[in-house]
């Protein structure tokens, strides 16, 4: 009978996941954990990004035991999160000062310390190339490394940001220096209006797909006009703790490579045309993300009648975990509250 | 149980700060509490706030209870318990009248529940002016100006359209004539055993991140007009096909072989101690 196969689930549970196991287990050849942390670094950025937590070997891991699934490394990583006590808080990071990889500004041609283009799939053809499916990964590394070796190094030096000259113009409407400590959404609920801290944070957690759209459809005119990046740059920046006998002192903890970007948009100042910077920040190389979240930053607080510029709508809908767990949520039974609604619905069509 | 997790998973420090936003949500009955919802292992939507209150309430000496849709077989509540089971060593238990701890997806238990016991909701939408209002600043300024016009003008416009009040589950209630709550999508039949109970209610919605309490005897009124009295979802003339009971929720239930329909207690450990009870 159809009903015995919903109760009764503690077996049929078992089995699924021994079939999990099943899909899991494909074929012969491993999928090594290094090899997914170096070939596939995009996607373990993408994994550390969305969950909130730099932690490369566990992303790793995470991806290997759900299949490659994004939603599930996701919440792999999240739940894990929750399991970790705090023990620190790093001191504010001098994005600044960080060791580039990458500086692009669509703004202007030249900028101090100069562009630096690093590398980017902006310029290649999308073309599938069929080597890649008879590489020798040793070959590959031995021609990278020979590559690197006739290469003279040259010193990167910190550079500043674009936007620092236009702020000393009075061209830009910045966001005045605020020493108040951030309001950390994963320890307190979200509250509307929310502050910006809480606005940022929930946009670098937020889900790749989601912001992206968002931020897409203020570009396409469900919001304000196109907005230029200033700056996009991908860098190491590096983590500081307060030293716990002289809080004066720092100990150097680390480094994470992020992804950092300003766009400008022409905005009403006082009584005449200014320009505003949104502000996009975001763990690895995720740089459409970035822009995304710039854009959104920048629309939110401008405001409007648009979807991208509605601050609780845009903040509340774009947690991995939290949409893609209330939508799956649809999977469980829902016999009783179903019954109910039967039961008013019969009623309605049987009322005088 | 797992020693690579700490006792009932989440850290001590998360634990105690989701059990002050539960004393603070019993100080202030029918309150939605803010608090941090913490990410769980099992997904948000499934029972993640009923959950860590239940992590965060239980201690080596309780026996746990994990229900969903009344049945302790359901797929998410063997789920939820076997989760639990992972990261404590309490015992569990299907009889509703042994537990100190019952966690619960869209039903409260037939059996009248005693002082010392608490049943935690899982709540996927603790807002009850939700239906009327999209925004969480707004509902959250209603709640402080108790301006709940909006969700009566909506009952007073179904009696209208329908000559019914259709709202079926997540039926809002007063609770000590201060707060409108939403008792989580629980039948109507269940609203009235929310008054005056003997016993501890907990609400927990983990992705909207609340928490809300009923303390034991409170009163919990749910909504209806003087001249159209509030009414629960009906059986008349039916009756549980196992055990006989009249006066049960009973699910509607399709057999495959005959194409017939027949009724059975949606409670399924009740349905079986009425069973074996001798007579």
């Amino acid at each position: 009978m159809a009903y015995v196969a919903v109760s009764g689930g503690e077996e049929a549970i078992e089995e699924s996941i021994r079939l999990l196991d099943f899909y899991r287990s494909g074929t012969d050849k491993d999928l090594e954990t290094e090899a997914i942390e170096n070939k596939l670094s995009l996607l373990v950025d993408r994994v550390m990004s969305e969950a909130g937590l730099y932690a490369k070997t566990l992303a790793v891991l995470a991806l290997k035991q759900c299949e490659g699934s994004m939603e599930e490394a996701v919440f792999l990583l999240r739940a894990y999160r929750s399991t970790l006590t705090r023990n620190y808080y790093t001191r504010v990071v001098d994005t600044e000062g960080m060791r580039l990889t990458r500086r692009i500004s669509a703004a202007f041609k030249d900028i101090a310390g100069g562009q630096i283009l690093g590398a980017t799939y902006d310029y290649t053809h999308r073309l599938i190339d069929f080597d890649i499916g008879r590489e020798t990964p040793a070959a590959l590394r031995r021609r990278i490394a020979e590559t690197l070796a006739a290469q003279a190094p040259e010193d990167i030096t910190p550079c500043p940001r674009v936007s620092a000259e236009l702020k000393k113009e009075g061209l830009i409407d910045g966001f005045a220096q605020s020493d108040q400590a951030p309001h950390d959404v994963t320890v307190h609920t979200l509250e509307f209006p929310a502050g910006r801290s809480a606005r940022l944070q929930t946009l670098s957690r937020a889900d790749t797909g989601f912001i992206s759209g968002l931020a897409y459809s203020a570009l396409r005119g469900f919001g304000q006009a196109h907005p230029t990046v200033g700056e996009l740059r991908c860098g190491y920046a590096e983590l500081c703790l307060p030293y716990p006998l002289d809080e004066t002192e720092s100990v150097y903890i680390g480094e994470i490579m992020i992804t950092e970007v300003e766009c400008f948009n022409a905005a009403d100042g006082k009584n005449q045309l200014g320009l505003a910077a949104g502000y996009g920040a975001v763990f690895g190389r995720s740089e459409t993300k970035a822009i995304a979240m710039a854009v959104l930053d920048r629309e939110l607080e401008a405001g409007g009648p648009y979807p991208a510029q509605d601050e609780e709508f845009v903040l509340t809908h774009g947690d991995s975990l939290e949409m893609n767990g209330f939508i799956s949520h649809l999977k469980l039974p829902h016999y009783v509250t179903f019954q109910s609604k039967l039961d008013a619905v019969r009623k309605r069509r049987s009322a005088p | 149980m797992n020693k690579n997790y700490n006792f009932a998973f989440l850290d001590e420090g998360s634990k105690r700060e989701i059990r002050r936003a539960a004393l603070k949500a019993i100080a202030i009955p029918g309150y939605q509490t803010p608090f941090g919802s913490r990410e769980l292992p099992i997904g948000r939507g499934w029972g993640t706030g009923g959950l860590q209150l239940t992590l965060s309430l239980i201690g080596p000496s309780d026996v746990l209870k994990v229900i969903d849709q009344g049945s302790d077989e359901s797929v998410n509540a063997v789920n939820i318990k076997k989760f639990v089971a992972l990261c404590t060593d309490v015992k569990t238990t299907t009889d509703a009248r042994a537990a100190t701890l019952i966690q619960t997806r869209h039903r409260i238990p037939e059996f009248p529940l005693k002082n010392g016991q608490i049943l935690i909701f899982q709540v996927p939408i603790p807002e009850p002016l939700r239906v009327v209002e999209a925004r969480e600043e707004i509902t959250k300024k209603m709640h402080a100006e108790k301006d709940y016009a909006p969700m009566w003008l909506q009952l007073y416009e179904s009696l209208m359209k329908y000559r019914k009040i259709t709202v079926s589950t997540e039926y809002p209630c007063m609770v000590e004539g201060r707060y409108m709550m939403n008792p989580s999508p629980i039948p109507k039949f269940d609203n009235p055993r929310l008054h005056k109970a003997e016993c501890l209610y907990l609400f927990g919605a983990g992705r909207e991140k609340k928490i809300y309490a009923i303390p034991p005897h409170t009163e919990v009124v749910s909504l209806a007009f003087d001249d159209v009295p509030f009414e629960r979802e009906s059986f008349a003339g039916r009756k549980c096909r196992l055990c006989g009971s009249a006066n049960t929720y009973l699910d509607e239930i399709f057999d495959a072989q005959t194409g017939g329909k027949f009724y059975q207690c949606s409670d399924t450990s009740y349905c079986q101690e009425v069973r074996h009870a001798p007579e």
